[in-house]
């Protein structure tokens, strides 16, 4: 059990150890106002992270998150700009839309046995073409709702600002923990990414577990999408190109095991602000190219998946008995 | 290994030539090359010059070449991405190799006085080189490949960001700019560049034991170990020849250009380059690999993209006709997609 939490030390150390040398160079860094930028810089990421998690824990992949953003984003602004709707009624339109999409994928992946990942990727393919068919510019934004949004937040004693958005993480983020924890969908998610068969056997309703997955992860990158709106006030079908990239990076930086059964939604939350940390650095040291940034989360994505295979291999799959253990590799 | 030989030598001696036979026997090859000559009849009903090729200053012109020249980037890295799939495993790195060889030989070019054929040499190195990472971590880490690759994918445009800059790279220089707007026998060059390389993978995978080899570790890496083949070494091999491919395509990308543009160079390129293997009939789940259709796979993409280009249709519908294009071709790759339909197939049969 406690090799299971093992990486999500690391990750945690990791964090402090980043802040710290964040700190040490730049004072702000001990400043709210960084420390709450930090929530709302990364909040659609960490929304979407969020849904990943879940994804992967029940072992599979979802390449579309970043695509989804966008969609949802160019979707938003011609609701609002061209039909004149109220910016809510827009949002919910969206989240349907998102969730069916997801549900979609879900199923051709349960029924007709496709890997997850060619799935997902098609469906990348299939949402960004559609923010392209929609509009191939950026659409600006301006309703008054979205200055009422922005007008709202709680201001710490140093002038940190914790936005609505930022709020909004942070309520996915424990919505999410107790999902994983403490429902049965939960459990089922567990189980079907520790063993598939065994989960199948014990009960577990695989082909809806699985479509549920994938609706949640959707339904999450949708509000992701609709968080991105608010905070760029714009709907760009060339945005967030790659963020499901550095989702996946954030999960498995968070401690979760790519090959399913394992993880916390709390380590993603430590893998979101880590990035954080990499991206406010590199910021104020401002010599350094912004894509600095890629390449620190790209290291640091091969560190945890090189600790994860040191730990599966060197220590029987972190404490869990199961079918890889027994039979390594090539089945 | 004995025992096939005395079956082959026990089968019957084909009798006469048979159409039917010789469809059965290429089954495989049939359904790509018939989806490939429908686009290509779907493109000349929308534009009816679509099939002429005209000779101008000694350079054939038209539709048709346009698709083997534009569609040379795809169809190398289809190639490469073949042997990749046939071991199991996936290189979504490709687009980002790309953009490093080409920033590599952008700068190099244009701030060094190196000699065109080393700067070439020296970014063929940089391809080489990403192919061996990514070997690394799928041969000796045993990570999965599409993590594997997705670390080089996500790093490898910050390297070439890193390369040039942050600018994009522009060059002047005649032998390199060849490689993607040279004229050979009236054929632009990218096209007998790719065709060069399709013949020297397949001599070198069919003509010698490699493609066996290949095709034993995709099926069952375990047992081909067992049966004394380096699983290692191969799947080593094939990330090395897939970067070596990206690396070919990164330079007549730059090279049609005349610069290097670390953002955009190749982007999703990889998801062509995976589609054309699928529609050649290779599975994800590695085995058997087929070059040639790959390589038909890789047109049909082309042809899919100057078909909407002729057609008038935005070039923004590219991406969702894709999609649509390879969740059809998975479908009908899936058994549990078919089976209905055979079964119906079936019982129709038995009530005639």
């Amino acid at each position: 059990m406690r090799s299971r939490i093992f990486p999500l030390i690391v990750t945690f150390v990791v964090f402090v150890a980043l802040y710290l040398i964040g700190f040490q160079r730049f004072p702000a860094f001990g400043t709210t106002r960084v420390i709450a930028n930090f929530l709302t810089d990364k909040s659609f990421l960490g929304i979407a992270a969020v849904g990943m998690t879940f994804v992967i824990i029940s072992g599979g992949i979802d390449l579309s998150v970043g695509s989804v953003i966008a969609f949802t984003g160019v979707l938003c602004a011609l609701l609002i700009g061209e039909l004149g709707m109220h910016p809510l009624a827009a949002f919910g339109i969206a989240l349907v839309i998102g969730a069916a999409f997801g549900a979609a994928m879900g199923a051709v992946i349960h029924y007709f046995k496709i890997p997850a990942f060619i799935v997902t990727l098609a469906g990348m393919f299939l949402a960004r073409g559609g923010a392209f068919v929609l509009s191939q510019e950026s659409i600006p934004i301006e309703h008054p709702f979205f200055a009422q949004i922005s007008d709202i937040y709680y201001v710490f004693p140093d002038r940190g600002r914790l936005t609505v958005i930022a709020v909004l993480f942070l309520i996915v983020l424990l919505v999410g923990i107790l999902l994983a924890h403490y429902t049965r969908f939960g459990r089922n998610v567990y189980g079907l990414g520790g063993n598939s068969t065994a989960a199948l056997l014990l009960g577990v309703p695989v082909g809806r577990t699985t479509i549920m997955v994938y609706m949640l992860s959707s339904l999450l990158a949708t509000l992701a999408g609709v968080v991105y709106t608010l905070y760029t006030r714009s709907g760009y079908p060339r945005a967030t190109i790659g963020l499901e990239l550095d989702a996946i990076a954030a999960v498995v930086i968070g401690g979760t095991l790519l090959t399913g059964g394992v993880g916390y939604i709390a380590g993603t939350f430590i893998g979101v602000m880590i990035q954080g940390v990499i991206q406010t650095y590199i910021n104020f040291d401002g010599t350094l190219n912004s894509w600095w940034t890629k390449i620190a989360i790209g290291m640091l994505l091969f560190f945890f998946i090189a600790l994860q295979k040191f730990l599966t291999n060197y220590r029987g799959n972190f404490g869990l008995s199961r079918k890889r253990a027994v039979a390594p590799a090539g089945d | 290994m004995v025992d096939t030989k005395t079956a082959f030598e026990k089968a019957p001696a084909p009798r006469g030539f048979s159409v039917a036979r010789l469809l059965r026997a290429n089954r495989k090859l049939l359904f790509p090359l018939a989806a490939f000559l429908l686009i290509l009849l779907g493109n000349w009903l929308i534009s009816p010059n679509f099939f002429n090729v005209r000779l101008v200053e000694g350079r054939l012109l038209g539709s048709l070449v346009d698709i083997f020249n534009r569609g040379a980037p795809t169809v190398l890295l289809a190639i490469g991405m073949t042997l990749v799939i046939a071991t199991k495993g996936i290189d979504l790195s490709v687009g980002a190799v790309i953009a490093i060889c080409g920033a590599v030989a952008a700068v190099l070019i244009s701030e060094t006085e190196l000699s065109p054929v080393v700067v070439i040499i020296i970014s063929l190195g940089a391809g080489l080189l990403c192919g061996l990472w990514n070997g690394v971590l799928v041969a000796v880490f045993d990570i999965q490949p599409f993590i594997a690759t997705l670390i080089l994918m996500v790093v490898g445009r910050g390297i070439a960001q890193l390369i040039t800059e942050g600018q994009i790279a522009v060059f002047n220089n005649p032998t390199l700019e060849f490689i993607g707007k040279g004229v050979v026998l009236g054929l632009p060059f990218p096209i007998l560049l790719s065709a060069f390389v399709f013949i020297l993978v397949l001599v070198f995978v069919r003509r010698t034991a490699i493609g066996l080899l290949i095709e034993s570790v995709g099926s069952n890496d375990r047992a081909s170990y067992y049966a004394g083949i380096d699983a290692r070494a191969i799947k080593l091999l094939v990330y090395v020849i897939s970067g070596l491919c990206a690396a070919v395509a990164g330079l007549i990308i730059t090279a049609d250009i005349k610069g290097a543009d670390a953002n955009n160079a190749g982007l999703w390129l990889e998801l062509d380059a995976v589609l054309a293997v699928v529609i050649g009939g290779t599975l994800l789940s590695g085995g058997r690999f087929y070059l040639g259709l790959s390589v038909i796979g890789a047109l049909i993409i082309q042809s899919i993209q100057t078909g909407i280009f002729v057609s008038g249709l935005p070039p923004t519908f590219n991406l969702i006709v894709q999609a649509l294009v390879i969740l059809a071709i998975l479908f009908l790759q899936s058994d549990d997609f078919r089976r209905p339909f055979a079964r119906l197939f079936q019982r129709l049969r038995r009530h005639s």
